[in-house]
């Protein structure tokens, strides 16, 4: 049934190594040309298939894939909508693949957003002598550590209770979302946020702005930075190979002597601290402070980025970006088409299903297999 | 990809379409058109809330040259940034009323900074001298309409005792709490209210949950304060009890057990500020009002609400409307028994204290934490 | 007053009452996606499954009048939301995990999409028998008002578990769930049998969510459900795969729903948002307790992904 670990053997001969003999184009890099045809093929079918499903509610498809494509990228306003909603999308992202390496499947990266904010804003408000940029890094590392830890429950539930990762991951997100609701209504709530529970501001100061020349906020770079580290540590690092090699097979990776616990628990660590840093972001270059607010639903978005990116963490990048433009367009699609705000959501679903019903093509299409 | 071949083409000429209509078009079409952008926290037919400001938007569409746009469900994150400058700079909107609470710091206050030349209209009143000239919030004073919703509820109980479905302790809910019992023992000075918070905005189960415990308190009269009602009113109504609504009138839900409720009257706002704009007025910054100033209406009466339950409340309705009552009188002690209002201060509609409100007043059963 | 009030007793009454009102959804999920993963496959689009089930039921019902064929349209909804996982999963290398959250997605999306219209008329609810006729107390009655779901899914319970002891077909899913290989040898399509149990499966959460939307709470809107089908999911496991216990843990988790309204009514206050909680909370350490990592856990279905 786990199907992702054939699949990543497969991209692990896409990018690494090629067939000896006679290496034609097609058989030398067909798996490689397969791992953006198919997903490419799939994104198309998935639109076309909203596009019908929109016809049937009486607006004309080339409408929308005109405003959709206005909305998302058709303007420098409009780029900057869609980078600016894929830059949490790729760290929460990051929650779900990491730990996908491992065979496991976490779904709780909203919770960690949650507890890294938490975290974040906690250390923020402690250190208001300090500054700024060291406010900052104290920031970073309270929401890594904060997200990393609570990812890593999950880890060690399983490690060393056998509970499952996916199902304890989500309980954990309502959790998170009860703690952080306590304690702004509780302790953390700053008494002049009347009508808006919410803790102390983090100070104007302390913010992380935005890139120069642009709206997009720092947030975006982080996340490039973590999706390309991680790249690198899963595909060009022996502690990767060791991760890659026990999701194949956990038997024969203890067999080998690899440490599966150790593995468990770093990944989790790592996961976590990504979405933690998602949390981190929002209060540093958005709200300023914790709240309600936060549980905007990033992480839940972030499990469709990994698995339509296939676990990819360099993948994961530009589908974000996808996922962004696809958010952005949708106030647009309001506003000029008439169409309920669910449209989104519908759209997201379709661009799912075909996207994993679609792994099933992969070695499967004849002209890429050359003759073997 | 086929997609791309069709969407480029299309693109051609809709892209001259837009062209005109969104870029061009909206700087010439300004003068004879003024566009308004809506943006809601929920869904705008939720019967609470957000269908409030929607019958807002609704008597706005009826005027001659304006167009207003709506989206709904933006959060209350960076995403209502977007939205508000996506109506800008892709729809040309000069007005833009962005209708959550949450959405004012620091998202509205962000943009307005960016965009001086734009209106915008939130909801809230948040708005101090700090925040940007071009930026206002209005709120409106519905512990009054609250007010009167009590007196007819404690003309209507047989048990004395009120219910209240209430989402988070904050002040503009207790005070509404505050504001209904103080009517209710007005009509009845041994009405109790009991409340239930359910810790947030929107969870019907837990409404509905709350709404069965409390009558299984004994309440037989109910109101409440989260954004959809419609939970509220329909359970309350088969089990039996009378329900006060609150946000938008509801008694299309429950005809027979609909005594009156707390309305927001947006309708009649909206087109007065609209008014102002586009008669070169500035609409003031900070504007609040509540009965008299036709910001919070009440709902018509239900039949099961008795003669002289509507004549007190219509007395007092007119007396708020001539300024001639207070609701927050003193002596008023609060439910452990500390006085939060001395004898002989009154705090009058727009005091600064009410505002802070955190204590629930005697006669209500229930605590802020 | 008599019949007004009846002081701290309505806290054990308000959790029996809470536990047969908010159980139902929990009970039709949990046990739709117990006969789903008894074939060896899980479902975790059920979230979905509820939500599409209560709008396509309050639709239904107030297009034809009819709440018991709006009850209809969500179980065939629900189905064919199943049909569509199983398809899908049937496909080589698709993960069901993957395809059940992307299905979660699409199902919430494609009933808030078509609800819109359905949130302002009120359709006509399903009935409720009365079985407090014997008390005077009012808040018993109230109590005792009870959906006819409710009591087939209490029905459906122990046939199922008499079922898949003894009848063909829960031999049949068992096997396929224990080892498709097995079920291959003895002539059978796993496949198919996979399918079948999905597609019953989504049905009964189609049911579950028609109880959302036409009984308790009894409308329909966008913040129904929250979170009650992936809940269920959870309970599944919980539950240990024995439609049994997924009664007993359905009571206990709807009691648990009700008991911090009940609480704050007799005015026990603070912390309400841990109460909220609590059910997660309670789940999760039952997990912790129960679980072992030396073994599999004891009645789950060895081709289950998500316990190996």
């Amino acid at each position: 049934m786990t199907t992702d670990t054939a699949d990543s053997a497969e991209a692990i001969e896409a990018v690494g190594i090629a067939p000896a003999a006679d290496p034609g184009f097609l058989q030398r890099y067909g798996a490689t040309v397969e791992y953006v045809l198919i997903p490419g093929a799939a994104l198309v079918g998935a639109l076309a298939t909203f596009g019908v499903f929109v016809t049937l509610y009486g607006k004309n498809p080339l409408d929308l894939y005109f405003y959709m494509y206005q909305g998302a990228f058709g303007t420098w306003f409009s780029w900057q909508n869609t980078l600016t909603r894929a830059a949490p999308l790729i760290l929460t992202a990051l929650c779900t693949a990491l730990p996908a390496q491992l065979g496991m499947v976490i779904i709780g990266g909203e919770g960690a957003l949650l507890i890294g904010a938490l975290t974040a804003t906690s250390a923020a408000l402690a250190m208001q002598w300090a500054p700024p940029l060291v406010v900052q890094i104290a920031m970073v590392i309270a929401g890594v550590i904060g997200g990393g830890l609570w990812i890593t429950l999950s880890g060690a539930l399983r490690q060393y209770r056998g509970v499952n990762e996916t199902i304890s991951s989500l309980l954990l997100v309502y959790i998170a979302l009860a703690i952080l609701n306590h304690l702004v209504e509780g302790v953390m709530r700053d008494p002049a946020s009347l009508n808006k529970p919410s803790t102390r501001e983090i100070g104007a100061a302390n913010m992380i702005g935005t890139i120069p020349g642009t709206d997009v906020h720092w947030g975006l770079v982080f996340g490039l930075v973590a999706a390309i580290a991680s790249y690198i540590l899963i595909y060009h690092t022996t502690f990767g190979f060791a991760a890659r090699m026990a999701g194949g097979n956990i038997r024969a990776a203890k067999i080998v002597g690899l440490s599966v616990g150790k593995l468990i628990m770093t990944i989790c660590f790592l996961a976590g601290a990504c979405a933690g840093l998602a949390g981190m972001i929002e209060v540093a270059a958005v709200q300023g402070r914790t709240n309600a607010n936060l549980a905007a639903g990033y992480g839940f978005t972030g499990i469709l980025v990994a698995f339509l990116s296939r676990q990819n963490p360099l993948a994961v990048i530009p589908v974000a970006i996808l996922l962004g433009g696809i958010s952005a367009s949708g106030g647009l699609l309001q506003r000029r088409l008439g169409l309920p705000d669910a449209s989104v959501l519908v759209l997201q679903g379709i661009i799912f299903v075909f996207v994993l019903a679609s792994d099933a093509l992969y070695g499967r299409i004849g002209f890429l297999k050359g003759k073997s | 990809m086929d997609f791309s071949r069709i969407s480029r083409r299309h693109l051609l000429q809709g892209g001259a379409a837009l062209a005109l209509g969104g870029t061009v078009g909206a700087r010439t079409a300004q003068a004879a058109e003024t566009t308004i952008g809506f943006i809601y926290v929920g869904s705008r037919d939720d019967y609470g809330y957000n269908q409030a400001h929607a019958q807002g938007a609704a008597a706005l569409k009826k005027l001659s040259g304006i167009k207003v746009i709506e989206e709904e469900k933006v959060p209350e994150t960076d995403a209502v940034e977007k939205t508000m400058e996506s109506m800008i700079n892709l729809d040309g909107s000069t007005l833009l009323f962005p209708t959550s609470f949450g959405y004012f710091n620091p998202h509205v206050v962000k943009v307005a900074t960016k965009y001086p030349r734009i209106r915008f209209e939130h909801c809230g009143g948040l708005w101090t001298d700090k925040d940007p000239k071009n930026a206002g919030s209005y709120f409106g004073y519905i512990d009054e309409a609250q007010f009167i919703s009590g007196i007819v509820a404690g003309y209507s109980t047989k048990s004395g005792k009120l219910g209240f479905v209430a989402a988070k302790p904050i002040p503009q809910v207790l005070r509404n709490i505050n504001a209904f019992t103080l009517g209710a023992k007005l009509a009845n000075p041994k009405a109790m209210t009991q409340v239930i918070f359910t810790g947030d905005w929107s969870m019907p189960v837990k409404e509905a949950e709350a709404t069965n415990s409390l009558i299984d308190q004994g309440v037989d009269v109910l109101t409440c304060h989260v954004d959809g009602p419609k939970t509220m009113v329909e359970n309350a109504a088969h089990r039996g009890a009378f329900v006060c609504g609150y946000h938008v009138n509801q008694s299309p839900l429950a005809p027979k057990a609909y005594l009156t409720g707390a309305e927001w009257n947006w309708e009649a706002l909206y087109p007065k500020f609209v008014k102002m704009v586009t008669s070169g007025e500035s609409i003031p910054n900070f504007y609040r009002g509540g009965l008299k100033e036709e910001i919070v209406k009440c709902s018509p009466y239900g039949g099961a609400v008795s003669a002289e339950a509507r004549k007190h409340a219509d007395d007092m309705k007119a007396k708020l409307v001539a300024g001639e009552y207070t609701i927050f009188k003193g002596p008023i002690l609060d439910n452990k028994g500390k006085t939060v209002i001395a004898s002989g201060v009154e705090r009058g509609q727009k005091d600064p204290e009410l505002e802070k409100m955190d204590y629930l007043i005697e006669g209500v059963l229930g605590a802020t934490s | 007053m008599a019949d007004a009030s009846i002081g701290l007793w309505t806290v054990p009454l308000a959790v029996l009452g809470g536990a047969i009102r908010v159980s139902t959804p929990f009970l039709f999920v949990s046990l739709g996606e117990c006969i789903t993963e008894r074939s060896g496959r899980i479902n975790l689009g059920l979230e979905g499954t509820l939500v599409m089930g209560a709008m396509s039921a309050y639709g239904i019902s107030y297009l034809t009048g009819s709440p018991w064929l709006g009850v209809l349209a969500a179980g065939v909804t629900g189905s064919l939301l199943g049909a569509l996982h199983a398809g899908i999963c049937s496909l080589p290398r698709v993960n069901d995990i993957a395809v059940g959250i992307a299905l979660m997605l699409f199902g919430i999306g494609l009933a808030f999409f078509l609800g819109k219209p359905l949130i302002e008329p009120t359709a006509p609810r399903l009935p409720a028998i009365d079985f407090g006729w014997w008390s005077d107390i009012p808040q018993v009655r109230a109590a005792l008002r009870i959906n006819v779901l409710f009591l087939i899914g209490v029905a459906i319970a122990p046939i199922l578990y008499w079922a898949f002891k003894t009848t063909r077909w829960g031999l049949l899913i068992r096997t396929a769930g224990e080892s498709s290989d097995a079920a291959r040898a003895m002539g059978h399509s796993v496949l198919l049998i996979r399918l079948r149990a999905t597609m019953v499966g989504g049905f009964l959460a189609g049911i579950g969510g028609s109880f959302l939307s036409l009984f308790y709470p009894g409308s329909w809107n966008e913040g129904l459900s929250s979170g009650q089908g992936i809940t269920a999911v959870a309970l599944v496991i919980f539950a240990r795969w024995d439609p049994l216990l997924c009664l007993w843990a359905s009571l206990a988790f709807g009691g648990a729903a009700a008991l911090g309204p009940a609480l704050q009514s007799v005015g026990v206050t603070s912390g309400y948002h841990l109460f909220n909680a609590a059910p997660y909370i309670l789940t999760l350490a039952i997990m912790i307790i129960t679980c072992s990592p030396k073994r599999t856990l004891t009645g789950a279905p060895a081709e289950l992904s998500i316990t190996r």
